[in-house]
């Protein structure tokens, strides 16, 4: 299982803004244990995304964005959630929208805010639904090692973090990448 | 901008990053030891005040990054007097009387208080 919490980009405006869209679907081997039938307490099925991999999805939207602004030579990694507020459920045959805005980015890391929708394909006249927001902080491998004068960890030197998955992703969405 | 109003913004910047309650920010609380601040909420904090204040924060500007990486200035463990001096003279910011009894390395990030973050910000807006 390739771990890909984004469809596809939607929307590229470089080092600002970028829009990506996931489609929940019942294909995907988690739902049918999130949740599970409980026999025992009566309760059946209820497939549901969870709210870590929506912030992940947000994450990878972030940092593509963060990436895509140094032409992937930086090592972005996700190392804060500050906020992360989810207000509904994101369940089969809902698509999730996620638009991650950067508000500072710069040699150390990167500060994004992230907007999540969710458009439920049985009711499209309601269209995409704010249902969250999520605040996240990236760090630049290279540079910050976590932050104020940490050193210790051994990093590969080759750029781990955008892989083939990454790259395929970007491709098809329209996004030159070497 | 008076440093009490410099104080209110930068509580209300250390309540988001570090997700404390309003009263435990307090002058002398320190960062890392009274309000529980982690190596990357330090980046965070960079970002908050440099929106809140609108000003831009150069990398070892608030914190002493460059300092800590160059082999002269710290040995054994420990901050030498030379590495001593060169941060008292790029963090004027900060008060090391505490750190200067027992300078090592791993701990220079309990100097760091509320006043410390405060103080920076009044002599970076007093230079604008």
């Amino acid at each position: 299982m390739r771990w890909m919490w984004i469809d596809r980009v939607v929307e590229l405006v470089p080092g600002q803004k970028l829009v990506a869209v996931k489609g929940v679907s019942l294909a995907e081997e988690h739902l049918h244990d999130h949740f599970a039938a409980d026999s025992a307490r009566g309760l059946a099925a209820a497939p549901v995304m969870p709210a870590s991999l929506i912030i992940e999805g947000m994450a990878q939207s972030g940092g593509i964005l963060v990436g895509h602004a140094e032409e992937f030579r930086q090592k972005v990694i996700l190392a804060k959630i500050g906020r992360a507020e989810l207000r509904r459920d994101a369940t089969p045959g809902t698509t999730l929208r996620y638009t991650a805005t950067a508000e500072r980015i710069d040699a150390q890391g990167a500060s994004i805010k992230g907007l999540v929708e969710l458009f439920d394909h049985a009711k499209p006249g309601e269209g995409y639904q704010a249902i969250g927001q999520i605040e996240l902080v990236f760090s630049h491998l290279d540079h910050n090692m976590g932050g104020a004068g940490q050193t210790g960890s051994e990093f590969p030197s080759h750029n781990f973090v955008f892989g083939e998955g990454f790259k395929t992703l970007l491709r098809s969405s329209g996004i030159a990448v070497s | 901008m008076t440093r009490d109003a410099i104080f209110e913004k930068v509580r209300e910047v250390l309540v988001d990053a570090l997700a404390v309650d309003e009263d435990e920010v307090t002058a002398k609380a320190s960062l890392v030891d009274d309000l529980g601040a982690e190596s990357i909420d330090f980046l965070d904090i960079v970002f908050k005040l440099e929106q809140t204040f609108g000003f831009k924060i150069a990398q070892g500007e608030l914190f002493p990054e460059n300092v800590m990486k160059d082999p002269k200035y710290v040995k054994d463990g420990k901050v030498t007097t030379e590495g001593l001096a060169r941060l008292k003279e790029r963090l004027p910011h900060v008060d090391f009387a505490s750190f200067e009894a027992s300078p090592e390395i791993a701990k220079v990030a309990t100097v760091f208080t509320v006043d410390t973050l405060v103080n920076f910000v009044e002599n970076k807006l007093n230079k604008a």
